[in-house]
């Protein structure tokens, strides 16, 4: 066991890769009630094509397959585990994103039985064709759900709109028709390829006693048997470096439209401390650009284009990555179109220092906050392990950050040439025949 | 149950809480002004956090308060409306990075409160009036805040079935106002409300995090020396809410995907009152965790939602199920729905599962308490209620609910308003 201490943050993390190759952290919290675990495997909705376990040919699965096991998972012989759960005061949950599938409690007590309960599960698949036909119709009004939500559906069609090939622009949960093509055969098949130990994480923090939580977990993973697993083969069909398209429209029933603009990376392929200092540069750029204390928000806000729904983002991992800025607006088009403008604008300018500092501090002091949720540490964490990231290295990292590598990033990644796409939700006019 | 010891005292009308913690890498500042629900004040009060957010006297352009927050190390100021019972509650909430975790050690508690007191008491004002273009662009968002809720199916559908079941209450007021009356408002009339509500709003200002009391307790009276007498309580409003009425149903058609079925019914239960956690057990098993009947029968067993939840309004004393199903199925999913209520009613539930129940609920209280603004709620809670339940009690109140109480308080559950938002095209695609 490795014990690294952060003596700023006060935090101390305990890590372990056990002989199965699972990799296990604990990270202690005291003064907290409660104690939350993710266990996670590097499987999203984007490992639609790979070569299953033992075999030779490689595979092309139905859209929103992930989505469908992390739902059936929590069934077996007994019934539903959630109920294994809750009658020990915990709650559980599941989600799936594009490259993760996450596995997760929290408990104030009990957690002991808990965490047993949550490697049991996760590492014991049971499907029966009659349960997978149950879980469709459940999943299809999870599915309708989204179909009804703007953001969700401005979202990805934004996606679509920067994304020709890359799975990422397909929904996570699928189709109506994809997953009506799940059968169980397939769940078993994307299981035994992607939930070996040695493609996962188990991440704890809470108010628990590293040596006695690593104990438990060697204990529990030593009774269960794994073959050894060789590197798993996945394949995403080349993707070109500029966008699909530059606009995509969508009528709702909306009283107020949405825009979102969004910038495609050329060449996503960073990893590691190249990734997370281009990440963060990318963050406190958007923040410069169009915070609530810059220039451009205060003009759009005066031109009456956005409220305080507006807000930006960049995200990346190995393959893809994007910057989103847009929100709220009762005229998307020209919101969508100003934007543009305003980056158009910004990359002539020089970027001043002082602004640079107090973004600085600001993301400092944020990231001080997301350190008093164990549910964004664990999740957070995770994330960055899977591409080779170190969650603890953020501030470090911000500190580090000059105005020549700001300049640099921002030169490169806002080509506005072939960069750049549009997605507006506009309010429907009369019914679609 | 492992708690802090809470520190209440009086600096002129407000009420101050601190709650010392050493838990968290920031500390949490949270004000709430409350005043009635009433048709004539809801808009005007929904718009003002945001308007006393464009400018002070001090820093005079949303701009400048912005970068001021930035520079303390990106202190988040965030300020809005709720509504509890027949109170609508206005907050301001700060959080702060502890110094502690810094490089550079400068004291932000004190500059936070400055800044907060800046927002809070000194917006800049001419003439005894707010600045009327700042006003219009917050009167402008606010109007889209109103219609955009239009936007969100299952936000729309709770605001209708509020509007149907709470007509004739104020608590079927939107907590948002109204666009017709935002157009009344100007900059003079709202600063003179702005000054009224700073008199005769119940005024709470909870801190919670790594502080020392004394010093808290000399910054507090510098920058919030509030000078009326501290007012009435006005919190216990009667809840004249129950009148026996015909079940009502409404249904309402848009081009959605997923139908939204919201159902009220009425508790004539609310918080502080003896069955209160009763009342909440009651909800766990009913409909409120993965475990309950709604879940249970409504997804597991009929796979007919992806959600299907009750929740209690605690200060209103109601109960509102929520479920997104396919149009064609409103018969049969309300049915189920009926059903379970009927099962409650009976006690048709085990003592396994009213553990369970007892179990998950009590995790929730406890988790609710380890992020700072949860735990300023439940306080918050207390002062709202007229009869205080102390938090340290919660868990052993919980404990001590019998089979018999949650059957009792299931009788008491009335059923109003049954409300659906269904799809207008399903017909023809099927």
């Amino acid at each position: 066991m490795n014990k690294v201490t952060f003596d700023q943050l006060q935090e101390t993390l305990y890590v372990e890769e056990l002989s199965n190759g699972l990799k296990v952290y604990v990270l202690p919290k005291q003064g907290f009630h409660k104690t939350f675990a993710t266990f996670t495997t590097k499987y999203g909705s984007i490992d639609n094509h790979f070569i299953p376990l033992n075999e030779e040919e490689a595979l092309r699965v139905p859209d929103g397959i992930a989505h469908f096991l992390e739902h059936k998972l929590f069934e077996d012989e007994e019934g539903d585990v959630f109920q294994d759960f809750s009658k020990l005061g915990a709650s559980a949950n599941a989600f799936t994103s594009f490259t993760r599938t996450a596995y997760l409690f929290s408990s104030t007590m009990n957690v002991e039985k808990n965490l047993d309960t949550l490697l049991n599960f996760v590492q014991h698949p049971y499907f029966t064709e009659e349960s997978v036909d149950k879980e469709k119709g459940i999943i299809e009004q999870e599915i309708k759900m989204y179909e009804d939500n703007p953001d969700w559906q401005n979202f990805f069609g934004l996606l679509k709109a920067l994304y020709k090939n890359h799975p990422v622009s397909i929904d996570i949960a699928g189709t109506v028709e994809s997953i009506n093509k799940t059968t169980k055969d397939l769940l078993y098949t994307c299981y035994h390829t992607f939930y070996h130990p040695s493609n996962m994480v188990l991440f704890v923090v809470g108010n628990v006693d590293p040596n006695e939580i690593l104990n438990q977990v060697r204990k529990n993973q030593a009774d269960k048997s794994f073959a050894d697993q060789k590197e798993i083969t996945r394949y995403v069909e080349d993707e070109p470096a500029e966008v699909r398209e530059k606009k995509v429209v969508i009528p709702m029933p909306v009283n107020t439209g949405k825009c979102l603009v969004g910038i495609k990376e050329r060449t996503p392929n960073k990893q590691g401390k190249e990734l997370l200092k281009h990440e963060l540069s990318l963050q406190l750029l958007l923040e410069m650009m169009f915070g609530q204390s810059s220039e451009n928000y205060q003009t759009l806000y005066g031109e009456g284009l956005i409220d305080d729904s507006f807000s930006f983002d960049f995200t990346a991992e190995h393959g893809f990555g994007f910057s989103v800025i847009g929100g709220d607006s009762s005229e998307p088009e020209k919101l969508a179109d100003r934007i543009e403008e305003l980056l158009s604008n910004f990359k002539q300018k020089r970027l001043e220092e002082d602004v640079i500092e107090r973004i600085r501090k600001k993301k400092i002091g944020y990231f001080l906050k997301a350190m008093n949720s164990p549910e964004y540490i664990a999740n957070q964490f995770t994330r960055y392990k899977f591409n080779d990231m170190d969650l603890f290295e953020v501030i470090p990292t911000l500190e580090s950050l000059t105005k020549e590598d700001l300049t640099e990033t921002m030169k490169s990644h806002f080509d506005l040439d072939t960069q750049i796409s549009k997605c507006l939700v506009v309010k429907e006019e009369g019914l679609r025949a | 149950m492992e708690q802090e010891q809470v520190v209440h005292y009086q600096v002129g009308p407000v009420r101050v809480h601190v709650i010392p913690s050493t838990t968290f890498k920031t500390n949490t500042i949270v004000i709430q002004m409350n005043a009635p629900l009433q048709k004539e004040t809801v808009t005007k009060r929904s718009i003002l956090p945001s308007v006393l957010q464009t400018g002070t006297k001090d820093y005079p352009t949303r701009q400048h308060i912005r970068s001021a927050l930035e520079e303390l190390y990106g202190a988040s100021l965030s300020g809005d409306v709720a509504k509890k019972g027949e109170q609508q509650i206005i907050s301001f909430r700060m959080d702060l990075a502890n110094e502690k975790f810094l490089k550079d050690s400068e004291p932000l508690m004190d500059r936070g409160l400055k800044l907060l007191s800046s927002v809070f008491l000194h917006p800049k004002i001419s003439n005894k009036q707010f600045d009327s273009k700042m006003l219009d662009e917050e009167k402008r968002t606010h109007r889209q805040k109103i219609s955009s809720v239009y936007d969100d199916k299952m936000r729309f559908a709770n605001k209708r079935l509020t509007e149907e079941m709470c007509e004739d209450e104020p608590f079927g007021l939107h907590v948002l106002g109204y666009e017709e009356d935002l157009e009344a408002i100007d900059g003079s009339n709202l600063y003179e409300y702005y000054q009224q509500a700073l008199v005769e709003d119940q005024i709470d200002l909870y801190v919670m995090g790594d502080v020392k009391v004394d010093d808290l307790k000399k910054m507090i009276e510098k920058y919030f020396p509030l000078q009326s007498a501290a007012p009435e309580d006005n919190v216990s409003t009667e809840n004249k809410f129950f009148q026996e009425k015909e079940k009502n149903e409404v249904i309402e058609e848009q081009s959605v995907q997923q139908g939204k079925l919201h159902i009220g019914y009425r508790t004539n239960v609310t918080y502080g009152d003896d069955d209160y956690f009763a009342l909440q057990l009651f909800n766990g098993l009913f409909g409120g965790f993965s475990h309950s009947k709604l879940f249970i029968n409504v997804r597991e067993k009929a796979s007919l939602a992806y959600y299907a939840a009750s929740r209690v309004e605690s200060h209103k004393g109601l109960l509102i199920v929520m479920s997104g199903i396919q149009s064609s199925k409103y018969d049969q999913a309300t049915k189920i729905i009926f059903e379970q209520m009927e099962e409650m009613k009976q006690g048709k539930f085990t003592d396994a599962d009213l553990d369970q129940t007892k179990a998950v609920y009590k995790n929730q209280v406890l988790e609710t308490m380890d992020v700072p603004r949860g735990r300023i709620e439940l306080e918050y809670h207390n002062q709202l209620a007229s009869k205080a339940v102390p938090i340290n009690e919660w868990l052993q109140k919980i404990d001590q609910v019998t089979k018999e109480e949650i059957i009792k308080v299931a009788q008491k559950i009335q059923l109003d308003t049954v409300y659906f938002l269904k799809g207008k095209e399903e017909a023809a695609n099927e």
